[in-house]
């Protein structure tokens, strides 16, 4: 053990190097699948995108879907709303945003927004509130015509969803 | 203690033992033809073109009374699979209706992260249909199948990993039909002749012999589409149940390839690390009297 | 045991922890310091790579739960979705099924191992006890896990063995709905065995820790079965036994390995791929490999004895088979521990041996013809062995002579 000790301090010994390297590198490759086996799983990955059909969508109306688990608003909306969104000056907005932002260019009357409120997440009811759009049940936040932020504890406005037009009456969204 | 010498006999003296009563077992169970499987052995991989043949017989054919609860048409364009395009498998989804309580009118066209829709609502739906018998499910079917072999083989499976026990029997299930009972049927305990029940067929390997399925193909039932410059595949029961029953070992264990790449490496490293491991061990031990 | 360290604390923070909780101090002590017999072989590392699979096993098992449903309409699918869409689901399902065949061949060996070489007799008896307690919940927490796939094999397993309880006279038939939770194995009887699976690892644990106490104070047995004399006969457990050991532990990776990635469903059964049905009994019945000469043992009875019906006595005999491992310490006679020693014992010793691998074949075949009587006569071994033959043999046999030391034993091995 004595003459171990000595022989080790004065020169680490390559085999006993290798073996640790070796070993951690083994170690590292069984550890990775035990924490990534966390992550979401090929089933849940696969309903990460949805296409969604917006044929039969009337003006004015709006319908709720599910995606990621998570409801998301689509509206279509009327051009009086569009106009109200549209001149409402960037100034008086607590997360400014303009309207042609939080749509896609030549869809403007489609508005596609999270469900879930910005303040804790309850999920606001549409056509209500002081600004013609949703107001929050839970805790006073109003959104506009846009879905943005305009009165309560909402910090920010609705969170618009990455999603793309496949054509004028089918959209990606995620 | 263990030396080689005891160890040896004991060998012997188990493989007397163990051998003595296996001729009364060979009778029971009709052999197997074993096949050669692509996906056998440490280096196995899926032959693509064979799991989209047997695509095509499990669609056309086995999938209008089998189902295939656990499969999702993704699983089609996943890697180590038939190799499917996402774009394929969209379309092939579509062509699907699939039941959905929230759609209008209660179904709606299949997307890729369905999954493979059944031919029948219930199980009671099912046995109706096919004369009381119900068409067992495809999920796992090549696992839950097997080959007995006897002693001393079965002992050599662990050593080669054997597990196309599986594919063997669908393979030989599917060559195994008889128009009429042949002489080699068993007879009945008390000597009568084997005697075949209303609606069933004779299958050599189905155990108790009388399947209820009728044989399922017939030569040049189902026309493969031939890629240029690919050597035509013939149209027989044989090619058809070798090719269905590698696309159902697929379905049963979809991440086989992968499984066994790692397993090289895996194996390699550690043969490694166990070199490495024995040299520390030695130097550290090196000058001690043990 | 504390005199073995010559642990000092080093700084002022590694005082200021010894004087409140001596964590240091202890693993230095037990798993640095350990005075280790020098001649322990290679069959002795089989108890640290009991503990590598007792972890492998908490490891998998608790990600598995987290994928997993006990649920009789889900818990089959739930499993193939573990292996078809959990990242690396296939890889560790597997794990976790091959690891709890790997941890009973280790134990296996660590059992016979210790058998061999005495390591039951004094002062080691309650140690044996431990191992042997350790091995019963290794085979209770088998038998539940193996029920929470929900197939053919899981339904029926869990049928016929909680049905050895319904053999027991007055009590039986409501021991028996109390185990299941219901009148047949159901969706109460899965819940619980997946609670119980969960829980018994984290008891096994508690009991190594205890076998593991038990161990270190009189020390390890060795191949001599001689006392330690003095500290010319020992060597510290670090670096000399915890290199041995992880060498023999990544020894045994590669079988498990070979396993996992290329057979992972060898050691099982076909059956258990088709979802349990209490309306169709497969054809053939067998427990996991491990069970199988305790299964035979339980089959062999089919006769009555005096008042004790067959069924009845099969379980008492199933039972004893293992409750007799209790009474090793007592039941052998001889002074002498090692069988390297031991002239006639080494012939008994793997008579024995071959007779338990005689059950384990045995256990697999069809209850019929020369295997019902062949069965019988290597339970009636099997008993004998214990009962007859230990306590006799201690009393004729002649055993050769002992080295004086095990460091004049190792000297005279290397010079010859």
């Amino acid at each position: 053990m004595a003459t171990q000790t000595q022989h080790s301090t004065t020169r680490r010994d390559f085999l006993f190097v290798a073996t640790g390297a070796v070993g951690a590198v083994g170690a590292a490759a069984v550890v990775w699948p035990l924490i990534n086996q966390m992550n979401p799983d090929a089933s849940t990955l696969a309903l990460a995108s949805i296409e969604f059909s917006l044929a039969g969508i009337e003006e004015g109306q709006s319908v709720t879907i599910l995606w990621r688990g998570l409801p998301v608003f689509v509206r279509n909306r009327t051009a009086k709303e569009i106009e109200e969104a549209k001149a409402v000056p960037l100034s008086e907005l607590k997360d400014p945003a303009t309207d042609e932002s939080r749509t896609k260019e030549g869809h403007e009357n489609w508005l596609v927004m999270i469900a879930n409120c910005t303040h804790l997440g309850c999920i606001p009811v549409g056509e209500s509130g002081e600004f013609d759009g949703w107001a929050c049940p839970c805790h006073g936040s109003q959104f506009d015509t846009a879905g943005r932020i305009r009165k309560g504890p909402a910090p920010t406005n609705l969170v618009v969803p990455p999603y793309e037009f496949i054509n004028d009456t089918l959209i990606k969204i995620g | 203690m263990f030396n080689t010498k005891t160890i040896l006999a004991t060998v012997a003296i188990l493989a007397g033992l163990a051998g003595m009563p296996a001729a009364q077992a060979a009778e029971e169970a009709p052999h197997i033809e074993k096949q050669s499987w692509s996906f056998a052995g440490i280096f196995g991989t899926y032959d693509q073109n064979q799991l989209q043949r047997g695509f095509q017989v499990f669609r056309e054919v086995c999938s209008s009374c089998h189902s295939a609860r656990l499969i999702s048409f993704r699983n089609l364009a996943e890697e180590g699979g038939p190799g499917f395009s996402e774009e394929q498998v969209k379309a092939l989804a579509a062509e699907y209706d699939i039941a959905d309580s929230t759609a209008d009118g209660g179904t709606r066209k299949g997307v890729a992260a369905d999954r493979w829709p059944s031919p029948f609502a219930t199980e009671q739906d099912a046995r109706d249909a096919n004369g009381g018998a119900l068409p067992p499910d495809f999920s796992v079917l090549a696992k839950a199948r097997g080959v007995h072999d006897a002693f001393p083989f079965w002992i050599f499976n662990y050593f080669t990993g054997y597990s196309e026990g599986g594919p063997d029997y669908i393979h030989a299930l599917l060559n195994g039909y008889h128009e009429e009972v042949p002489e080699s049927a068993p007879h009945n305990a008390d000597g009568t002749p084997f005697e075949l029940p209303e609606g069933k067929y004779y299958n050599d390997y189905f155990p108790g012999h009388a399947i209820g399925m009728a044989p399922p193909l017939q030569d040049g039932q189902i026309s493969y589409e031939v890629a240029e410059g690919e050597a035509a595949v013939p149209l027989t029961v044989d090619q058809y149940s070798k090719d269905v029953a590698a696309f159902m070992m697929w379905m049963a264990e979809p991440g086989l390839v992968s499984r066994k790449q790692t397993g090289f490496a895996v194996l390699l490293f550690l043969v490694l690390f166990a070199g490495l491991m024995y040299g520390t061990k030695r130097k550290i031990w090196a000058g001690i009297e043990h | 045991m504390s005199e073995h360290s010559t642990y000092t604390p080093g700084s002022g923070i590694e005082k200021w922890l010894d004087e409140r909780l001596p964590i240091i101090r202890f693993s230095k002590e037990h798993l640095m310091d350990f005075p280790t017999p020098k001649n322990l072989n290679y069959w002795w590392t089989f108890g640290a790579i009991l503990v590598m699979c007792l972890l492998v096993q908490i490891v998998t098992g608790v990600i598995l739960a987290m994928h997993y449903t006990p649920n009789i309409a889900m818990a089959f699918d739930s499993v193939e979705h573990i292996r078809r869409d959990v990242n690396g689901g296939r890889i560790i399902q597997a794990t976790h099924a091959v690891g709890a065949s790997m941890f009973f061949a280790a134990v296996y060996i660590h059992i016979f191992r210790g058998m061999y070489f005495g390591s039951y007799k004094a002062p080691r008896e309650i140690l044996w006890i431990l191992g042997v307690l350790i091995f019963l919940l290794m085979m209770a927490t088998a038998f539940m896990g193996y029920v929470l796939p929900w197939g053919q094999m899981s339904g029926w397993a869990a049928t016929v063995i909680t049905n050895i309880f319904a053999a027991i006279p007055v009590i039986g038939t409501p021991l028996l709905e109390l185990l299941r939770g219901g009148f047949s194995v159901g969706n109460p009887t899965l819940n619980r065995f997946f609670s119980l699976h969960y829980l018994l690892p984290f008891v096994i644990a508690a009991v190594v820790a205890l076998h593991i106490w038990a161990l270190h104070v009189p020390g390890n047995n060795n191949p001599t079965g001689v006392d330690v004399k003095d500290s010319r006969d020992t060597l510290p457990f670090h670096p000399y036994y915890t290199m041995k050991d992880l060498f023999g532990m990544v020894l045994f990776m590669i079988p498990f390995a070979w396993f996992i990635f290329f057979a992972p469903d060898i050691l099982g059964h076909p059956d258990n791929y088709i979802q349990f049905d209490s309306q169709v009994t497969p054809a053939h019945i067998v427990p996991e490999w491990y069970f199988l000469p305790f299964y035979a043992i339980l089959r062999a009875i089919d006769f009555n004895l005096l008042f004790i019906d067959s069924k009845l006595l099969g379980v008492i005999f199933f039972g004893g088979s293992i409750l007799i491992l209790f009474l090793l310490p007592w039941l052998d006679t001889s002074k002498v521990r090692s069988g390297n020693f031991r002239p006639m014992f080494r012939w008994f010793y793997w008579l024995f041996v071959i007779n338990f691998v005689a059950l384990t074949y045995l256990g697999a075949q069809p209850a019929d013809g020369i295997y019902v009587l062949l069965s019988k006569i290597c339970t009636a071994y099997y008993f004998i062995h214990f009962i007859v033959i230990l306590p006799v043999l201690g009393r004729i046999e002649t055993p050769r002579p002992l080295p004086t030391s095990i460091s004049e034993s190792v000297l005279s091995k290397s010079h010859a």
